[in-house]
């Protein structure tokens, strides 16, 4: 069922000759480091090529309220850890990220194939996103220099402006750019010391999940990146409800969900970033001001003298 | 533990009155400032303002309503387009510059109207409220023909339009210059509402702003309450919001922005913590302490509300404290001794008197000094709540008065995490004598402003605002313009 492996016949030790029976993947959520099903039992069918029936493709998790909330916990835990850790180690975990994408990019292409995109299309998500981590993992310990301040105070005070993380995000990822676009808003969201979890595209769900075994090996600590795959309009009014999250990034190309998550938000002032109709794949969505997004301005005031 | 005998300064040691004498101007009447004229709102409504120190009338202010509110968002957008968007951008900056120069020659007059308007002592309108809004329209008077330095890898921004802004009674100068000057910057035009209780300093600059031959209709100024203010965020017209004043305003501002694409800007509630460690210079903290909560009657969203000390240093910090607070004077705002003014209304004293009782009814110990309040006029002591428990709502809650929530702490961890056990995140203090321990301390507390040493400092340059639930957005210094402009 899974795209690379229906296709391989291993003839060396298939001494039948005749086709070697696939091993299918199981698609799961991404919590906490590891790989639960959901809670909640429930899944969804995904078939071949983006169609609307057919050979299934996978049974992907309707993730729950439980799930989310569940991520949004590990995602807390893992906060100020990954807010601590050093500019140079983001920057060395995000190009590792992408090293470890570039090893595995004829699988993602097969995968994002096998969910309909045209080959050329496919290849260009991949080399996109692998192109904007690297982008993003020499911002990791730029950003900071670029956009902090220190402030000329007329009174006796060194004081500064920094960027601190929001926090908790919640993502609601491109539907349609599974890999470049979840990448575009992914990176500059962790990049900058807050922990995330991701509302996977419904229809291209697969992309995410895979994404979330490589940032499993590529050091990205346990928590900081938690990724559900289910029904959007099910799970976005518990991120934007959720009091302990604390921005939301909006980047799904249907803007009628918006009123309801702004006015939700509003009950714990969440930030709301909303990215639209974007090419992911063009450079134009390497945008360092994404970085802005989730970000605080802490200024602090240190008196000058005795 | 005491470290000197108790003092009392209503004996020998009482000051004699020394009070402001500048005369100023006040007109019986002021109107609605609509299109560069002193206009009376169209339904013919007005309300009193009156001095809180003495209860008495100062004067009857139109108060805007719908209509008035359309007419002022007119003429901002007819301004917008045709003069103010068009104009070079140092002319715009020497206007600012103008303004500036003419706050700073009346500087006196300004700060005598916002102690009578506002009741706060007229040291600090005097020293701190007019000389700082009139660098904040000289700071960004400067921006004007620089915004394409701000923002690196951008082109010059471009202004956002017309913006409404909705600002507080307890800086009501400062407010207006924070919110006018970056958003005139900029390039944008704007329909301000100053609080019901505070609006003559804002009527005043209105006449300052014409003197200043700024072009009509950039500014417009509408006198009102809360159904004013909800008319100009909610108006179709408006294309930035900004907004200081509580958090639940706050909220309810960004619920009915929802449907909008209008940018917001909110500086809301805080509860700060100000923390002090058992190496701190505790003299010094004393001070700090004071200024924290006690500067403006506490009529601060960044005050020091919450005292978090080291249990080993408690009982020391707080007879120290207890016997400055003794020394703390309050009465007339017009007094140049008055350490403490008048509550800025009495629905504010209310409050604040409902939390005094709850205070002690949920467990805590109140203590005030014993110094004397006058006759007439809102008043209220400067007041400790000492052991109080986490769960305490004069720990939990946004008091805006002269009240202060005490709690201990034995490690650091206990600080950080006390001090950000709220929703609010927009300020906070940290005392201590160990550098190293500052910037671990300052990084942790989870809020927009962190003073180490000191507390309760402002300046145009230096980027304001908070976290969490205490705001959206950044006002003052270089973070401030990125919420009047749209970035390519």
């Amino acid at each position: 069922m899974t795209p690379d492996t229906d296709t391989i016949v291993d003839t060396a030790t298939d001494t039948s000759a005749s086709p070697r029976l696939a091993v299918a993947k199981t698609y799961k959520l991404y919590i906490g480091g590891k790989f639960p099903r959901t809670e909640s039992g429930r899944y969804y069918k995904l078939f071949t090529g983006g169609a609307d029936s057919g050979e299934v493709l996978a049974n992907v998790c309707l993730g729950s309220r439980k799930d989310f909330r569940n991520a949004v916990v590990a995602a807390r835990a893992a906060q100020p850890g990954w807010a601590s850790a050093p500019a140079f180690l983001k920057s060395q975990i995000l190009y590792r990220v992408a090293e470890m994408l570039e090893g595995r990019s004829s699988q993602f292409a097969a995968e994002l194939v096998s969910m309909g995109l045209e080959p050329d299309a496919a290849r260009q998500e991949v080399t996109a996103a692998i192109d904007r981590l690297v982008y993003f993992a020499g911002w990791a310990d730029k950003y900071q220099q670029v956009f902090s301040a220190v402030n000329p105070v007329a009174s006796s005070h060194f004081n500064f402006s920094v960027l601190e993380p929001t926090g908790v995000v919640a993502i609601v990822a491109p539907e349609t750019s599974p890999l470049a676009g979840l990448v575009s808003v992914l990176a500059p969201a962790i990049l900058g010391g807050n922990t995330v979890v991701v509302l996977a595209s419904h229809r291209n769900p697969l992309s995410a999940i895979t994404l979330a075994e490589v940032l499993h090996t590529s050091d990205v600590p346990a928590g900081v990146v938690n990724l559900i795959t289910g029904d959007k309009p099910e799970l976005l009014p518990h991120a934007a409800s959720h009091m302990d999250v604390n921005a939301v990034v909006y980047a799904d190309d249907d803007p009628k969900p918006l009123v309801a998550l702004r006015e939700a938000a509003a009950e714990n002032l969440k930030r709301i970033a909303v990215r639209k109709n974007t090419d992911w794949v063009s450079a134009s969505a390497a945008d360092p001001y994404a970085i802005l997004d989730t970000q605080e301005v802490k200024t602090t005031w240190h008196p000058i003298g005795t | 533990m005491t470290t000197s005998p108790t003092l009392n300064f209503d004996t020998d040691w009482s000051y004699a009155p020394a009070p402001e004498t500048a005369a100023v101007d006040i007109a019986d009447h002021y109107g609605l400032f609509i299109d560069g004229h002193f206009v009376d709102a169209k339904s013919g409504a007005t309300f009193d303002t009156i001095n809180p120190a003495t209860e008495k009338e100062l004067a009857t202010v139109a108060e805007a309503a719908d209509a008035d509110v359309d007419a002022a968002v007119n003429a901002a957008r007819s301004a917008y387009e045709k003069t103010w968007s068009k104009l070079p951008a140092a002319d715009r900056g020497k206007y600012l510059f103008r303004i500036a120069r003419l706050l700073q020659e009346r500087a006196r007059e300004f700060a005598v109207i916002e102690s009578m308007d506002g009741g706060k002592p007229i040291r600090e309108s005097r020293d701190v409220d007019v000389p700082l809004a009139a660098a904040h329209f000289f700071y960004y008077a400067g921006w004007a023909d620089k915004l394409g330095y701000a923002f690196p890898g951008k082109d010059t921004p471009r202004p956002l339009g017309v913006c409404g802004q909705v600002i507080p009674w307890n800086f009501p100068l400062l407010m207006a210059a924070w919110k006018l000057a970056p958003a005139l910057a900029c390039g944008n035009t704007v329909v301000l509402k100053p609080a019901e209780t505070t609006p003559l300093t804002a009527l005043k600059l209105a006449e300052l702003i014409r003197d200043a031959e700024l072009p009509a209709g950039v500014v417009n100024i509408l006198p009102g309450a809360g159904a004013t203010g909800s008319a100009i965020v909610n108006h179709p017209g408006v294309d930035k919001v900004a907004f200081t004043g509580s958090t639940a305003v706050g909220k309810a501002i960004a619920r009915s922005l929802a449907s909008t694409d209008k940018k917001f800007t909110l500086e809301l509630g805080g509860k700060a913590a100000n923390l002090v460690f058992a190496d701190a210079a505790i003299d010094q903290a004393v001070e700090g302490i004071v200024n924290g909560i006690f500067f403006n009657q506490g009529h601060v969203c960044c005050a020091g509300s919450r005292l978090l000390v080291e249990e080993s240093i408690h009982d020391e910090l707080i007879a120290k404290l207890q016997d400055r607070m003794q020394t703390l004077i309050v009465g007339d705002p017009l007094d140049k001794n008055t350490d403490i003014g008048a509550i800025n209304s009495k629905p504010q004293l209310e409050k604040i008197e409902h939390y005094l009782k709850l205070g002690s009814d949920e467990g805590a110990e109140k203590w005030q000094p014993d110094s004397s309040l006058p006759d007439q006029g809102y008043f209220c002591k400067p007041t400790l709540f000492l052991h109080c428990a986490q769960s305490s709502s004069v720990v939990r809650d946004e008091i805006f008065g002269p009240v202060l929530a005490v709690q201990t702490f034995r490690t650091f961890d206990e600080a950080m995490t006390k001090a950000n056990n709220t929703p609010y995140g927009l300020s906070g203090g940290v005392w201590t004598d160990k550098g190293a321990k500052v910037f671990k301390a300052t990084a942790k507390v989870r809020a927009g402003v962190v003073w180490a040493n000191t507390f309760n400092k402002f300046d145009p340059s230096s980027p304001f605002g908070g976290y969490k639930e205490s705001g959206v957005g950044r006002e003052g210094g270089l973070h401030g313009l990125k919420e009047y402009c749209a970035l390519n």
